[in-house]
């Protein structure tokens, strides 16, 4: 099964494409990057060049000083040495992208992290036929399975309901999940203002800028702590049990990731109102993506890769585990 | 119905605070119907035990339906074998039935089944409900609900829905059993309390607080040892005699020899201990008792080998009479009178020390070092006897800990809330050969910022993996606390540690000056 001489290499620290000469979600700075999404365990700052879509670039130099950025619309292609590579929506957060590279007649392609289920703040994960599909593994594990959104969003909104003295304070991560959350709830009809933690608003105002609606937003900064009672709040994860947390009414601190799923993570992180919603795929998406791609070789690159590889052992599917680092997204 | 037991655990798992929790299982306690509240207070206390239902069995269901490798996997990562099947589950897609059992109806089922029909069982209740509720099945059927709820809350929980103390809870508890329809009849008005007369139960001890820096006057305070065994509660009643453990266990049929010998109609309080090798000699160690504990039948030669006997502390009852209400100084007068007419091979008073001041205490208690000893009480004089733990009347004072140097050898992932950390910590001292064998296992005495660290060593230093063990580099030294050392055939070192736990965590040491076996040789009782 080695593949020491294939034209993708996998490395610790991100995948090299040899005749190309570029890295793709490098977590050290190289030359040139193909970046799948803006989170910070695949988009680092100070590469020399970054290819990327047009919303992952824009998240980027919100977050870091980004350098020379070539903008790569969903579907379009470009050449690379002699590597034609194009970009395809993962349905993860605003602008992820499956990066497909074709070279001498192989398709790869690599998920970054994507999810399979709709989400109103970005495009929906686009099936591609390849040789080779390298895809993550967060939730590859038979016991994650996302309940529907439309459940856990009655969840958030009942609680809000039942407690009208009190704030509902969501932990959700920065980039996405928090946009999500938002999303969703408006979708389902919740018109209230929503109450920002600092560290969400920037992202927040990214996302209506490259047209994604959130409704009424407003800052927890400029609000007076009696106005958040019986409202919804959100804030990153790292705040439920900060000392920030002290400016709001009484909350009920809620966290929207697919790690609640397993009761004592919920309870590890001091959670009363445990949400499963998740950008990632669950098992059961893990699997029938495989299924819908069928390529002739999976690649597991992060997340419980093991479990992944051993169905498709079981599944008489070739598979291998890639060893990388770094990419544990504990909050997702 | 077992929907509103499983939003019930959910909603306990979730909720942190003392009141929350009791205003949760009140309200349930309150709306809930017979008999299905009395099931869920039973599981809550601890007191629900179906014996052909095992966790293997649970286990056994789940591979029927999940590739064992798969099951595995999910069982490390989420650290609890009930949760991880109820996960696992595959949803059954013809379950449109929306059927509603009551607890009272899987109580029954489970309680009825014989051990090979016990899977099958299960798996069909597993198949008609929902994951909640598939987690709550195997937490009542298993036991172990992993709340954060103690017997104790759970029992101030009713005490709060009936509105009374919780002292007349604690008094007939143990003369009761589920599903407790007396218990709800008359916390709802409808009954008298239930009639006890001639019923040999259990009576909640009274417990104490570690004494910590506090300084007793003497004055106001009487001093007797902490024997190292097990403290019993012996209730005769003429026609019968019970012995029960700390926690209301009946554990009359491992001493027979004991309740026998007791012919007296009272209820005492006392430490069951055995005698050592040399037989009328002084009280062996915690290790000799252990060889009959657990047991359910106690053979002659086991009787004759370690013969038992109790020291008696205190009288809770002396005929009917309940002496609970006087002032420790009358009761022990009782006790003194009442210890004469008893077999004086099975029971003696235990003594009391003369300390002139809390200082000459503390020199009394550094000077023992018999393995039976393991610290002194403090009573004060004048205090009733008292179910629980209550602030200022007992103390216990334990003999300084020992402690080694050790050296982290492996480490397993906690369960519970601590699945995700490596916690618990196998660790070895060094032989003349210059070899490190194990000798001792512990889980406790750090901080959660001490476990993050010890949890990131683990995993940036794993050599070796054995299924959900790691082995690590022998660099990380760990200062172990632990109260003694026995000799054990069963590790390769010859010696066990009682106690063990972690009290520093010494980074600033090289592991090669950690200790040597020899060393805890020399500290075995």
């Amino acid at each position: 099964m080695t593949k020491e001489t294939h034209w993708i290499e996998p490395h610790p620290h991100g995948i090299y494409v040899k005749p190309a000469d570029a890295w793709i979600d490098p977590a050290r700075p190289v030359s040139r990057a193909l970046v799948t999404h803006g989170h910070a365990d695949h988009a680092r700052g100070g590469h020399g060049k970054v290819w990327a879509t047009p919303e992952t670039l824009a998240i980027m130099k919100l977050r870091y000083a980004t350098a020379d950025g070539f903008a790569v619309p969903y579907g379009d292609g470009f050449k690379l040495g002699d590597v034609r590579i194009s970009y395809h929506s993962a349905g993860h957060v605003l602008g992820s992208a499956q990066i497909l590279l074709e070279y001498k007649g192989e398709r790869v392609v690599a998920t970054g992290d994507y999810k399979r289920r709709s989400d109103p703040t970005c495009a929906p994960f686009e099936v591609i036929p390849c040789d080779i599909f390298i895809t993550e593994a967060t939730f590859g594990l038979p016991v994650f399975k996302h309940p529907p959104t439309a459940v856990e969003i009655q969840k958030l909104l009942w609680a809000r309901e039942t407690n009208p003295d009190r704030c509902i304070l969501v932990g959700a991560y920065a980039l996405g999940k928090a946009q999500r959350v938002i999303g969703e709830l408006r979708q389902a009809g919740y018109d209230d203002p929503i109450y920002l933690h600092g560290a969400l608003e920037k992202m927040c105002h990214l996302y209506m800028q490259l047209g994604v609606d959130l409704g009424d937003i407003r800052s927890v900064m400029e609000t007076e702590k009696g106005d958040m009672r019986g409202q919804i709040v959100m804030a990153p994860p790292s705040a439920l049990n900060d000392r920030w947390s002290r400016r709001l009414p009484e909350p009920i601190s809620a966290m929207a990731s697919g790690w609640m799923r397993v009761r004592q993570r919920a309870r590890q992180r001091n959670v009363e109102l445990p949400l499963i919603m998740s950008d990632h795929a669950d098992w059961d998406e893990l699997t029938q993506t495989i299924k819908d791609v069928s390529p002739s070789e999976t690649w597991v690159t992060h997340g419980r890769e093991e479990a992944l590889v051993h169905w498709c052992a079981l599944n008489q599917m070739k598979a291998r585990a890639l060893e990388m680092v770094g990419r544990e997204e504990e909050d997702d | 119905m077992m929907q509103a037991f499983s939003e019930l655990l959910d909603n306990l798992i979730y909720t942190r605070s003392r009141n929350g929790k009791l205003r949760l299982i009140s309200y349930y306690l309150k709306q809930a119907s017979d008999p299905d509240r009395g099931w869920v207070l039973a599981a809550l206390t601890g007191e629900l035990d179906f014996p052909t239902v095992k966790a293997s069995a649970v286990r056994n269901m789940a591979m029927e339906r999940v590739d064992e490798t798969l099951f595995r996997l999910s069982r490390d990562f989420v650290g609890d074998t009930a949760e991880t099947v109820a996960l696992i589950w595959p949803e059954n897609p013809e379950n449109t039935s929306q059927e509603h059992l009551s607890v009272g109806q899987i109580v029954d089922e489970l309680a009825a089944v014989s051990r090979s029909e016990a899977p099958k069982l299960l798996a069909n209740f597993m198949d008609i409900m929902g994951s909640n509720e598939r987690y709550a099945l195997l937490k009542l059927a298993t036991g172990g609900m992993r709340v954060g709820v103690s017997a104790r809350l759970a029992k101030t929980a009713f005490a709060q829905a009936f509105a009374m103390p919780i002292e007349d809870i604690e008094e007939v508890w143990h003369a009761l059993s589920p599903p407790y329809l007396e218990l709800f009849a008359w916390g709802e008005g409808r009954a008298d309390r239930p009639d006890l007369t001639g019923i040999p139960f259990f009576r909640s001890f009274m417990l104490a607080h570690p004494l910590e820096d506090k300084k007793l006057d003497m004055a106001d305070y009487v001093a007797e040892w902490k024997w190292d065994g097990i403290r019993i509660q012996i209730v005769g009643t003429g026609q019968e005699t019970k012995l029960f453990s700390r926690g209301g266990d009946d554990i009359t049929s491992a001493f027979p020899d004991v309740a026998d010998a007791f012919d007296a109609i009272g209820v005492v309080d006392g430490e069951l201990l055995v005698r050592g090798e040399f037989q009328g000699g002084e009280a062996a160690s915690f290790n000799a008792l252990q060889q009959r504990l657990g047991r359910k039948k106690v053979s002659a030669k086991m009787r004759a080998d370690y013969p038992a006997f109790v020291r008696l502390y205190d009288i809770l009852f002396d005929k009917e009479t309940d002496l609970r209400e006087l002032s420790w100084t009358e009761r022990r007068k009782k006790l003194e009178a009442f210890v004469p007419k008893l077999n004086p091979e099975r029971f003696d008073i235990s003594a009391i020390l003369e300390a002139r001041d809390f200082e000459h205490l503390n020199e009394i208690r550094d000077g023992a070092r018999d393995a039976a000893i393991e610290g002194v009480m403090l009573k004060r004089r004048d205090s009733p006897y008292i179910s629980g733990r209550k602030t200022g009347l007992w103390y216990k004072w334990k003999r300084n800990p020992l402690v080694a140097d050790c050296v982290m050898m492996y480490a397993q992932r906690g369960s519970g809330k601590r699945s995700s950390f490596y916690s618990d910590y196998t660790f070895g001292c060094w032989t003349d050969d210059g070899e490190l064998y194990p000798v001792g296992k512990a889980y406790s005495g750090f901080t959660n910022e001490e476990l993050k660290m010890l949890d990131r060593f683990v995993r940036q230093n794993t050599i070796k993996r054995f299924g959900p063990v790691r082995e690590v580099e022998k660099t990380m030294v760990l200062e172990v606390a632990f109260d003694s050392v026995h000799q054990s055939k069963r590790h390769k070192s010859g010696l066990a540690m009682r106690f063990p736990r972690i009290s520093r965590i010494r980074t600033d040491k090289p592991a090669a000056e950690a200790d040597h076996v020899k060393t805890l040789q020399k500290m075995i009782t």
